[in-house]
């Protein structure tokens, strides 16, 4: 039904154009259907950033997204083309509604379909809210929050992480897995009301009880907003025992990340996030819990329609902060024991990105911590563009393909799809040949990969 | 004889209370198992201990006469006194309740009671020499209230607590018994019947005891045993114990006769479905098991003993006592003594040592008596405590010294696995509905405790688990327990997993990363390609692992004729003709790798000149 629209400054060039990074110069959202007649377009307008544009343009920009929309799909009318590009910036258009389409430049259109997928997570969908309230809700819901939630898009530092939106899995022996999922489990049991549990550590997944989609796009909202902005403090010193004083209560390292701050002061506010998951098929609506000892961080969601008390939480404090304060530090032990073990102690030799489709397990060498503000790669940005157009490619075929690239200055970029999974490796050696990069990739493989059929 | 010898035992750790003494009076409770040790009539005290409470109950009471009987009602809510022949005093023992005693008079005039029952905690039965009254305590009313009463004239009567059920003994013999089965409130009259008695009866006077009579639960069936003494008149050779089976619907049926071989003084228990009989003049007892094989003769069944008989072990008093004191070595019990009482269906007490001793069973030694081995299963299999020894004889069967034919081998496996089957059975129809969010919470913990001590994990668990999450479509946890390797690598879970693709395509990776790994599957990985048309991965694969010399060249060109891909025909032909050359110095195929269909069509496709020409050299 509503299409969204983003407009970006053209970003990257070719290698002779000056380079300007990429910011977002516009982003709407319409509805085609809301003032079908003359002189009622500015009906259709259910969002537009930036607000202070005046009015007639909002009107005449829609008006050619919509345009380009319905005349682009005489042509093909089940894949009208998504985005357009001109001289000076990019379009992208989106339908999240209904279909999603595939954009030429993958990593503005993620972004989009990821702006979409935020809103739903703390929303619900669209509809839900023009049932709910019509229009008037709508605009806004969505009002509420893209002007926050644009200001936190940093469009100059997207690149192929953001393409997959994956998932970042802690490395774990099978028996403290075990243990995580025992503790889940037992807590499951005695708060009754929790209907589905994640499990982090590290700011990585380990377990996650929500279907994968719902996951994907709450790993990212916990990974690049809700963590990091908890970092601060915990650098600070706070993240000590808090609770010394209550007597009888286990010393532990718990503490809400959501929800009240102070479980002492009874004013505390028991305000959760709500979000919304399965919206295509059972539509829920559930507080997130997030609760952290240490680096192991479990959300608990629990039903919108429970409202969480101070006691509750009180509860939750004394029965999960003491089992999760012992449970964090036996997972940092048993990681030092297994690196040990490996010998990944050391820098890794080899600059790769690696993605699963299936599960949408990533892992990066390139990129440093993710922080809110910009993502830290230790690679150039035109290597990291490479790597884009490789997925591209990749993106147009279904069969298994390898690409090796001859970047500058003795730098090789060597992109693997084998399956549903694609690696990419960086490799930086003097007078190398292909032969040389081809054996380097071998190694990788064969040292990083050999527990997953991957084929050379 | 050695202690391996006995296979009766007396438990370890008796109930103990103050011996009876002229000032000290003790009641034996058989509903409750409790034994009553009442001081001058309660004034000085009264003390209740029961085999499970190591805490007795004191208290006092007044001493308004003589104690005939003292009984608790069921969880010792109400104390029920009998100090006259027509009266029952009782006091609440419920907290926060009056402890004002309150009585009750037998409706029945002229009528001595002869004794009361409790069958619940507020229920009890007064029996008369007219019959029984079925009362209900009202505690708080402190009175009761009659339910139901029947006019018979009563000689004695027995209560098994066990079963709720009064027998009497009526008529002028005694020997015609009237049971009568109380639950809840209601009293159901069963059919009476008549118990054989072994001389003619040519008195008219009652010779019938309940002395010999018990009644008791074997294999969940309620019989009445009878000790038949030895007569002149019968032919037969000693004493023996008729079981009358009592339904609980039905008339009462005479099933089982159990042959002692003896004559004298006998006292019965039950312990473990077993009925055993004490000969106090050779202190000796044996035991019978109604299940085993006996002598049918048409209407009853004949019983000789399982084992030759035995004493009970030797037992030693452990002497109390201050601690400086207790130096002195414990002094050995006498068995069989004539101060012993026995209860059913386990209890031998001794009111003048003052202990209550709960009779066991122990099998082991019974290994070495029983030489049948099938007979000695059967026994076996019956028992409670059983496992253990059953293993025991298993190995021992299969050991050097006492190896077992194998004949005897088979019997003992039949009859094992004829009580599995019964088992398996039962567990089938035995189907619990638990939410699935449990059941896989039960079984990850149970894989946690398995891993903990390195036990390695069966398949059918990993098996149940992935059932369990693909019945309710949680692929995305199965998938997350498969990243971290919670269920096990094998070839049967990679198959399981496979067959799931259609409806979780991911479960293809899964599989396919499974038998990488367990480096034993290579063929089962080029089967899974070639099924998914992935002919020319196959063929890299088994090019990486280095078994492309090896592999049946048909096999891939059928998989690659099937995908209509011309090209990959021609590249995976190719690939072949080069092998040939190199193994063969020829490119061509031999007859015995059947490809001629093939040839056939690359010629048709490509041309008789595309064929690779040997080289020669």
């Amino acid at each position: 039904m509503a299409a969204a629209a983003a407009g970006a400054g053209a970003g990257a060039g070719t290698a002779q154009e000056k380079q300007f990074p990429p910011a977002l110069l516009s982003f709407f959202i319409y509805n085609p259907r809301f003032g079908p007649r003359e002189g009622e377009e500015e009906n259709k307008i259910l969002f537009y950033y930036p607000n202070e544009v005046e009015k007639n343009e909002k009107i005449r920009n829609v008006g050619l997204c919509e345009a380009i929309v319905q005349f682009t799909r005489t042509f093909s009318p089940s894949k009208p083309a998504k985005s357009l590009h001109t001289q000076k910036n990019r379009q992208f258009f989106n339908e999240p509604e209904d279909n999603f389409w595939m954009v030429m430049d993958k990593v503005y259109s993620s972004v989009l379909q990821q702006c979409y997928s935020m809103y739903k997570l703390f929303n619900g969908t669209f509809l839900r809210a023009m049932e709910d309230g019509g229009v008037k809700l709508l605009k806004e819901r969505l009002e509420k929050f893209f002007h926050r939630y644009l200001q936190t898009l940093h469009l100059q530092s997207c690149d192929l992480l953001d393409i997959f939106g994956g998932i970042s899995f802690f490395p774990l022996d099978k028996m403290t897995y075990l243990k995580i999922q025992s503790f889940i489990n037992r807590m499951e049991e005695s708060l009754s009301v929790v209907k589905y549990t994640a499990f982090l550590y590290n700011d990585q997944l380990i377990w996650s009880g929500l279907e994968q989609d719902d996951m994907r796009i709450l790993y990212k909202y916990l990974t690049t907003s809700l963590f990091p902005r908890h970092i601060e403090p915990e650098l600070a010193g706070r993240d000590s025992p808090i609770r010394t004083e209550m007597p009888g209560n286990l010393q532990h390292y718990g503490r809400f990340l959501t929800g009240p701050l102070n479980l002492n002061d009874p004013e505390a506010k028991c305000r959760f996030p709500r979000i919304f998951v399965n919206t295509d098929d059972t539509y829920e609506a559930l507080h997130l819990i997030v609760y952290k000892a240490m680096s192991a961080a479990v959300c608990f969601m629990i039903d919108a329609s429970i409202q969480p008390t101070l006691d509750f939480c009180r509860r939750l404090d004394s029965i999960v902060g003491p089992q999760l304060t012992v449970l964090a530090s036996d997972i940092c032990e048993q990681f030092n024991i297994n690196k040990r073990i490996s010998g990944s102690e050391k820098e890794p030799q080899f600059k790769f990105i690696y993605f699963n489709h299936m599960n949408l397990a990533e892992k990066s060498t390139i990129h440093m911590r993710k922080t809110p503000s910009l993502s830290l790669t230790s690679v150039h940005p035109d290597l990291m563009k490479i790597l884009g157009d490789i997925n591209s490619d990749f993106a147009r075929v279904d069969e298994d393909e390898e690409i090796i690239v001859k970047a500058m200055s003795d730098y090789w970029v060597v992109g693997k799809k084998s399956d549903q999974r694609e690696l990419y490796v960086i490799l930086n050696q003097k007078n190398a040949n292909l032969i040389e990069v081809n054996e380097e990739v071998k190694k990788l493989c064969a040292t990083q990969f050999n527990n997953i059929f991957f084929l050379d | 004889m050695g202690e391996e010898d006995y296979y009766l035992e007396l438990c370890e750790r008796p109930v103990q209370f103050e011996k009876a003494n002229p000032v000290n009076c003790v009641f034996f409770d058989e509903a409750n198992k409790q034994v009553f040790a009442v001081r001058s009539g309660g004034a000085t005290g009264v003390v209740v201990k029961g085999p499970d409470d190591r805490n007795p109950i004191s208290f006092r009471m007044e001493d308004k006469g003589e104690v005939k009987c003292i009984k608790f009602s069921l969880e010792n809510k109400i104390l029920a006194v009998q100090r006259t022949s027509k009266t029952v005093d009782f006091s609440n023992f419920i907290p926060d309740s009056s402890q004002l005693e309150y009585t009750q008079e037998c409706k029945t005039k002229n009528a001595h009671i002869l004794g009361f029952c409790w069958t619940s905690s507020t229920e009890i039965v007064f029996i008369t020499d007219q019959g029984i009254e079925f009362y209900q305590v009202l505690p708080e009313k402190r009175s009761l209230k009659l339910l139901k009463s029947q006019n018979i004239n009563v000689n004695w009567y027995m209560y098994c607590p066990e079963s709720a059920v009064i027998l009497l003994s009526t008529t002028v013999l005694g020997n015609v018994l009237q049971p009568f089965y109380f639950r809840a409130g209601t009293m159901t009259k069963l059919p009476k019947f008549e118990i054989e008695l072994p001389a003619a009866p040519k008195s008219t006077k009652l010779n019938f005891s309940e002395r010999d009579i018990a009644m008791a639960i074997i294999y969940g069936q309620l019989y009445v045993l009878f000790l038949r003494h030895h007569s002149r008149t019968s032919n037969s050779t000693g004493a023996e114990v008729v079981l009358y089976h009592l339904p609980r619907e039905g008339a009462c049926k005479k099933m089982h006769i159990l042959k002692l071989n003896r004559t004298g003084k006998f006292a019965l228990n039950v312990v473990d479905n077993l009925v055993v009989v004490h000969h106090q003049d050779t202190e000796t007892s044996v035991i019978f098991d109604i299940k085993l094989r006996g002598e049918f003769d048409g209407t009853v069944t004949f019983h000789h003993p399982v084992l030759p008989a035995r004493s009970i072990q030797p037992y030693q008093i452990p002497v109390a006592g201050p601690a400086p004191v207790t130096s002195q070595s414990p002094v050995p019990c006498k068995l069989y003594s004539s101060s012993w009482i026995v209860f059913q269906p386990d209890i031998i007490i001794s009111a003048s040592q003052g202990y209550l001793w709960n009779l066991q069973v122990k099998l082991q030694p019974i290994v070495n008596l029983l030489p049948d081995k099938g007979r000695l299963m059967d026994f076996l299999l019956q028992r409670k405590e059983c496992k253990m020894v059953i293993l025991s004889v298993c190995s021992q069967m299969l050991s050097e010294s006492d190896r077992a034919t194998l004949p005897v081998l088979a019997t003992v496996f039949d009859k094992l696995n004829h009580e599995y089957k019964k088992y398996l059975d039962a567990e089938q129809s035995y189907t619990m509905e638990m939410p699935h969010k449990f059941v896989i919470a039960v079984l990850m913990e149970y894989i946690r405790s398995l891993n903990q001590f390195q036990i390695a994990v069966q398949h059918y668990l990993h098996e149940l688990v992935i059932k369990t999450l693909v019945q309710h479509n949680l692929f995305y946890m199965l998938h997350q327990f498969l990243q971290y390797h919670v269920l096990s690598d094998s070839k049967p879970l990679a198959c399981l997993l496979l067959s799931l693709e259609s409806f979780y395509p991911p479960a293809h990776q899964l599989s396919l990363d499974m038998l990488k790994r367990l480096s034993t599957a290579n063929d089962e990985i080029v089967e899974v390609l070639l099924s998914k048309h992935q002919v020319l991965a196959a063929l890299r694969f088994i090019r990486g692992i280095g078994g492309h010399d090896n592999i049946s060249a048909r096999k891939f060109l059928d998989a690659a004729k099937q995908t209509e891909d011309n090209m990959l025909f021609y590249t995976i032909f190719r690939f072949f003709e080069q092998r040939n050359q190199r193994l063969r110095g020829n490119p061509n195929f031999t007859p015995g790798e059947h490809c001629e269909e093939h040839v056939a069509f690359f010629k048709q496709v490509f041309g008789e000149q595309a064929l690779m020409r040997p080289t020669t050299f």
